[in-house]
């Protein structure tokens, strides 16, 4: 009977019930939509850095990250490999020797990223060869070199050309080679894009003078989200051993600092939205009680308790705002679907302004459950906080000045 | 014993520098199966002792006894069970619940009284019956008129049977035909139920068929007379 009774309530005031609903539905649909724009564009950063570079977790010799020169590598055993295989949550490792080398072509140089990789090993964890765009990917055992586009349009290198690379080896040890350019590959991160040189792990080796080392074991895991509790567990794994143990939010500060400020600025907003909403309902709310006054005091004089009007008029505010959640959440699944799968491509100039910020200028929307759920807890919890309101009037109102509203 | 007993019944309202006394010194008995009226021109006191009687309001000083037991001393969660289970209420403007239909409305304190569904329906639609509304039963308030709410109202007033009925001015916004329809069915539901009504009125179509009298006058009763009713 509560709930017949206050679904018909609801209904006495059709315009306003539904303006009230409409505020709500417009605040929720804005509030996902926004929020999938957000998470999405920090799933897409994320992606691109960790899924395609870093991965989620790197093992380095201890110290490395913080001096990282090729004299901090380290020799990848198996007592390594080992413990690597018994993780259950690793999907996939790989070595890897990174140093720096300035890159030359005809009269043009420039400062580069030189990766040394398992080829076949490498594609497993960072999806590598998925990125060629041009040429071949890399065999384990070649003297051949890939560059990202980026890279190869600056130094004006194409397919079969000549890349050469000098640097400095392992211990000092003079580094210098020539390799020729099978492939090119194209990141979506655009620092990515363009300073990145990959060789066969024997060949960069060869080149740093650093046989049988590598400077990072990069790890990939089932759900990014679990990196700090899997690297947690490595490092108890390897605790006595000189081994340095990351996960991508440790390695990428700058990303997670940028995408915690936005976040918290999406989060603010949300809130303005939300607290505008809560008014909106709170004037409902006013303007129900008053309207009903008496009617109340006839409910009590005829018996019912105080708990059980309190009750329905809280089922009342609550159906209120759960149709607006409803609608909101009903029409906002396909919307982000559908820009989830068709990301918006942003283009010309402002293209140009993001890409300058080291960001691809795509935006998916995310389709967490997550975003849909928060929604209706937070429009549930600021219902419940508002509907203290009328349990607080309702529990003093005294029957007899209610009847003679 | 008396259903109902006022002792000294005084209810002063403080309305600034000015005291008023509504009800002044007013003790009473009603018996069972008395169809009593409250007369006295406005601003009397009747509603007032009728809201003091009812549970609804509370004296400054003096008792109301119910069967013998004083419902001053009942908490507020009390006193509404003890209203559910023991009065009907009947009020001017019939208050009726808008959103429920007639059916609902009877059954509604039935309801709250935590009855079995199968008998709240064969009260509600006998109640319905006995005040001829059979056939508006799943009409909202909005649908009927003034005289067929008020007969809900005297449904409702009788479906938690209570041990008595307070009806504050119920012929107040009617028409002669309802006023005597009403007043019919009352008199009816007190001679075969032997149902205790007591009403507050100046309508002098409610006092002839009234069997006692009581009138008031700021606050006192002046008058306590019993009288054979016009039928």
């Amino acid at each position: 009977m509560n709930f017949r009774l206050a679904w018909r309530n609801i209904w006495r005031n059709k315009r306003r019930t539904l303006i009230t609903t409409a505020s709500v539905f417009t605040a929720v649909i804005l509030a996902i939509l926004m929020r999938s724009l957000q998470l999405g564009a920090y799933d897409r950063m994320i992606d691109n850095v960790v899924s395609f570079y870093t991965g989620h977790i790197q093992l380095h010799q201890a110290g490395y990250w913080e001096d990282q020169t090729i004299d901090n590598s380290f020799e990848p055993n198996d007592s390594i490999y080992t413990i690597l295989q018994k993780t259950k949550e690793i999907t996939g490792y790989v070595p890897r020797l990174e140093s720096f080398a300035l890159a030359s072509a005809r009269e043009m140089t420039k400062g580069v990223m030189v990766v040394g990789i398992e080829p076949e090993a490498e594609s497993t964890v960072t999806r590598l060869k998925e990125k060629i765009v041009k040429g071949r990917y890399l065999t384990a055992n070649e003297n051949a070199a890939i560059l990202s586009e980026g890279l190869a349009k600056y130094l004006r290198l194409g397919i079969g050309d000549t890349l050469v690379l000098l640097g400095q080896g392992y211990h000092g040890a003079s580094a210098a080679g020539m390799y020729p350019i099978n492939g090119i590959v194209k990141f979506p991160s655009p620092d990515l894009n363009q300073r990145m040189v990959y060789l066969p792990l024997k060949q960069a080796q060869q080149l740093y003078s650093a046989d049988h080392r590598a400077t990072s074991i990069v790890i990939s895991i089932d759900q990014s989200k679990d990196a700090s509790v899997v690297a947690t567990e490595l490092r108890s794994s390897f605790k006595g051993k000189p081994i340095q143990v990351m996960d991508w939010r440790e390695m990428l500060p700058n990303l997670v600092q940028l995408i915690e400020v936005d976040n918290a600025g999406g989060i603010i907003t949300s809130g303005i939205l939300y607290m505008i909403i809560g008014f909106g309902i709170f004037g409902t709310i006013l303007m129900m009680l008053t309207e009903r006054t008496r009617e109340f005091g006839i409910l009590i004089a005829i018996g019912m308790k105080k708990m059980r009007l309190i009750s329905i008029v809280t089922l009342e505010i609550l159906m209120i705002s759960g149709l607006g959640v409803l609608l909101g959440v009903v029409l906002g699944i396909p919307i982000v679907s559908y820009f989830h799968f068709n990301p918006i491509h942003i283009s010309g100039e402002m293209a140009a302004a993001y890409e300058r910020f080291g960001m691809e200028p795509v935006f998916p929307f995310s389709i967490a459950a997550s975003l849909f759920y928060t929604q209706a807890l937070v429009v549930l919890g600021i219902t419940l906080v508002l509907a203290i309101y009328p349990w607080f009037r309702l529990r003093k109102l005294k029957t007899i000045d209610a009847l003679k509203s | 014993m008396a259903v109902i007993e006022s002792i000294h019944l005084t209810k002063i309202y403080d309305e600034g520098p000015v005291k008023v006394r509504a009800v002044n010194d007013v003790s009473l008995k009603i018996e069972e199966g008395e169809f009593a009226a409250i007369v006295g021109p406005s601003g009397s006191g009747k509603t007032t002792l009728l809201n003091i009687i009812g549970g609804l309001d509370h004296p400054t000083s003096g008792k109301v006894l119910i069967n013998g037991n004083d419902i001053s001393e009942l908490s507020e969660n009390q006193l509404i069970d003890f209203r559910l289970h023991n009065i009907g209420f009947i009020f001017q403007a019939y208050n009726l619940i808008p959103v429920l239909t007639a059916r609902e409305n009877v059954s509604f304190v039935m309801l709250l009284q935590k009855r079995p569904k199968a008998e709240r329906e064969k009260r509600t639609e006998e109640l319905l019956k006995e005040v001829g509304l059979l056939d508006r039963i799943n009409n909202r308030p909005s649908e009927l008129s003034g005289g067929q709410q008020q007969r809900v109202a005297v449904a409702r007033a009788l479906a938690s049977r209570p041990k008595f009925v307070l009806a504050d001015e119920p012929t107040a916004n009617l028409d002669s035909k309802s006023t005597a329809n009403l007043l019919d069915i009352m008199a009816r539901l007190n001679h075969e139920e032997n149902m205790t009504f007591i009403f507050s009125t100046h309508d002098s179509r409610v006092i002839e068929r009234a069997r006692r009298v009581i009138t008031l006058e700021d606050g006192h009763i002046v008058s306590d007379v019993q009288q054979t009713p016009h039928t």
